[in-house]
């Protein structure tokens, strides 16, 4: 039964991956993004865009701190999320200092996937190297995914579209691309051996990419080190298996609570209640059924 | 329709500029409203049955031809709000389990692809196996087709659709019952009707019930059912339900006028739940209190820790 994830069988390991690759299987590669040496430089911004080809959608002053992205969405793959506060530098610290927390957030390419379980196209898959992709000649933009994800990486894109529209059924035409784009983990760049645009941008080694496996225990590592520095509030988020996504294929090091930078604090993969929530469905079904039908009994007319 | 009210993020819980954790949903208005039509054509399709193993040949009728009537609408709403609505078809590539659309979609292409089929040859009066058969298909996907879109919408991260998991696929149900019986008993003579009338005052009692039971269990998530356009919905829908109903059970089985006005009350009823209910998952979603805090709690209560204070802004 793995095609669902249930409350028993969230595990480290996404289903059916990476036995259905065969010999193709590549180890699970991802990100850990360390945010304390992270300087707000945004280069992981651009690599992403110039690489990818995310088109511009709009220049805006936020008055945000230096955050003028603002989040996450169909056109922003990496976004740098900028904090200022008065808090301890260190945890034994008696007086506050002015923290000014940087972190470049992207889709965490879930263990658990709550975007790829709901798409009804099967245009959102796991790569051979255990990342999620949107295959973009797929998708037909039901946007079941946008509200699905626990992190709001996903969204619609509502620029014009660059292809033209189709001769077959011009009715059927819209003006905007309407389909749903994220983050790939620069999966061409995978299949061609180079590291993801973003982490090969990343001056201060803030973004790095590798495989999982080895990831969290440099993340370890750099946890254990920041805690016996005293570094106030020093987390590490989304690397732990036994989560509600079962782990993030991208993980992070985080100053503060996750919510801080607009990461939600326990994100639970949505389909983790799907096997009972069809059984739910089934039932009332049946009780539409048995109103219809009694309905008809023990009626005066 | 858009509501642009923003709730004041609480200064105990600390976000991000006050931005929404998750995104908002990207459906179009087609969306609540195919819930409705979905709703209608898959609890027609039982009381369809209904009567014609009841020998109610009037009844029957009426829900045969209501029910294929919404069941052609349905797919015409959701190929419309599709951002490529050219590669519809794309919705029968695979089969998933784990997606609720995935499985709605071919609920909707047997229910709806059987009652279409049962209410043509019921015009032209041939093929009365093939029909049968059509019928009884029908009959079976209904049901699913009026419960599915609750699941849908609970399938997801947004806090107030999520939460009320286990009610939704019954209020739509409910809901749906109330509607397919309100919209027969609009079409049918009175005489014909009573077993309309009853179905559409059960599920009307249901819709009724259901809704308070899952604000309940939606603790300060459920708020958003009392704010806002979601929250003038909501009042809508009880009242004309609330008002159908009266009239359908006090005048409907006299009076065709009664039952004329009941019905359509019913029936806004249920379209303004619908409404409710999908402009309550874009408040919640938009505001990230409904995605922190009971985050936040869980997460305490699993480290054992006291709870935090909730809701406080």
């Amino acid at each position: 039964m793995s095609d669902f994830a249930t409350l028993s069988d969230i595990t480290g390991e996404p289903d059916g991956w990476p036995e259905t690759y065969g010999e193709d299987a590549k180890p699970r590669m991802g990100f850990f993004t360390d945010t304390s040496i992270c300087i707000g430089c945004k280069a992981c911004e651009v690599a992403c865009k110039e690489w990818n080809v995310v088109p511009e959608d709009g220049l805006v002053w936020t008055g945000d701190s230096y955050d003028n992205t603002s989040t996450l969405g169909a056109n922003t793959w990496r976004h740098v999320a900028f904090v200022e506060q008065r808090k301890p530098l260190r945890e034994d610290d008696r007086d506050d200092a002015i923290r000014w927390l940087m972190s470049s957030d992207v889709c965490k390419h879930c263990t658990h996937a709550a975007c790829l379980d709901v798409c009804p196209t099967g245009a959102l898959f796991r790569t051979e190297y255990g990342t999620v992709v949107v295959q973009e000649d797929v998708c037909n933009g039901c946007g079941y995914c946008v509200p699905a994800c626990p992190f709001g990486v996903l969204d619609k894109r509502h620029l014009p579209r660059t292809e033209p529209s189709p001769d077959l059924l011009p009715i059927f035409g819209r003006k905007e691309d309407g389909r749903v784009w994220k983050c790939t983990l620069c999966y061409d760049r995978l299949k061609g051996g180079h590291e993801p645009a973003c982490a090969r941008a990343c001056p201060t080694a803030s973004i790095q990419f590798g495989e999982v496996d080895e990831l969290r225990e440099r993340a370890d590592r750099r946890l254990e080190k920041l805690q016996a520095q005293g570094w106030n509030g020093a987390q590490l988020y989304g690397r732990d298996p036994d989560d509600g996504v079962g782990g993030f294929g991208a993980f992070f090091l985080l100053l503060d609570e996750p919510e801080r930078y607009s990461l939600p604090p326990d994100p639970v993969v949505t389909t983790k209640f799907l096997p009972a929530m069809w059984r739910n469905t089934a039932l009332a079904a049946a009780g539409v059924v048995a109103g219809g039908l009694l309905a008809f009994i023990g009626g005066r007319s | 329709m858009k509501d642009r009210s923003i709730t004041a993020v609480g200064t105990h819980m600390q976000s991000y500029y006050g931005r929404p954790v998750i995104k908002e949903p990207v459906w179009q208005p087609e969306i609540p409203f195919y819930f409705f039509v979905g709703g209608l054509a898959g609890a027609s399709s039982v009381l369809h049955v209904g009567a014609r193993l009841a020998g109610n040949e009037r009844l029957a009728r009426t829900s045969l031809f209501v029910g294929a009537a919404a069941d052609l609408a349905s797919p015409a709403l959701l190929i419309s709000d599709l951002g490529r609505p050219e590669r519809f078809l794309n919705m029968f590539r695979v089969f998933k389990v784990t997606s609720p659309m995935s499985v709605g979609s071919w609920v909707l292409l047997l229910s709806g692809g059987a009652s279409s089929t049962a209410a043509a040859l019921e015009l032209l009066g041939r093929m009365p196996r093939v029909k049968a058969a059509a019928e009884v298909v029908a009959g079976f996907f209904g049901p699913p087709l009026a419960t599915y879109t609750g699941t849908l919408l609970a399938d997801t991260a947004v806090p107030v659709w999520h939460e009320g998991r286990h009610e939704l696929p019954w209020l739509f149900g409910a809901s749906a019952s109330a509607s397919a019986g309100a919209a027969a008993a609009l079409f049918t003579d009175v005489g014909s009707a009573g077993p309309a009338r009853r179905l559409a005052l059960a599920g009307a009692a249901g819709e009724l019930g259901l809704m308070e039971a899952m604000k309940r269990r939606l603790g300060f998530v459920g708020e958003v059912y009392d704010q806002g356009v979601a929250g003038k919905l909501a009042r809508a829908s009880t009242l004309c339900t609330a008002a159908g109903s009266a009239l359908l059970a006090t005048g409907g089985r006299r009076s065709r006028a009664a039952a004329v006005a009941g019905g359509a009350l019913v029936l806004a009823g249920g379209l303004a739940l619908r409404w409710s209910v999908f402009r309550a998952g874009f408040q919640s979603a938009r505001d990230p209190r409904y995605t922190v805090i009971p985050q936040r709690e869980r997460k305490a209560a699993r480290r054992g820790e006291p709870r935090p204070a909730s809701g406080s802004s």
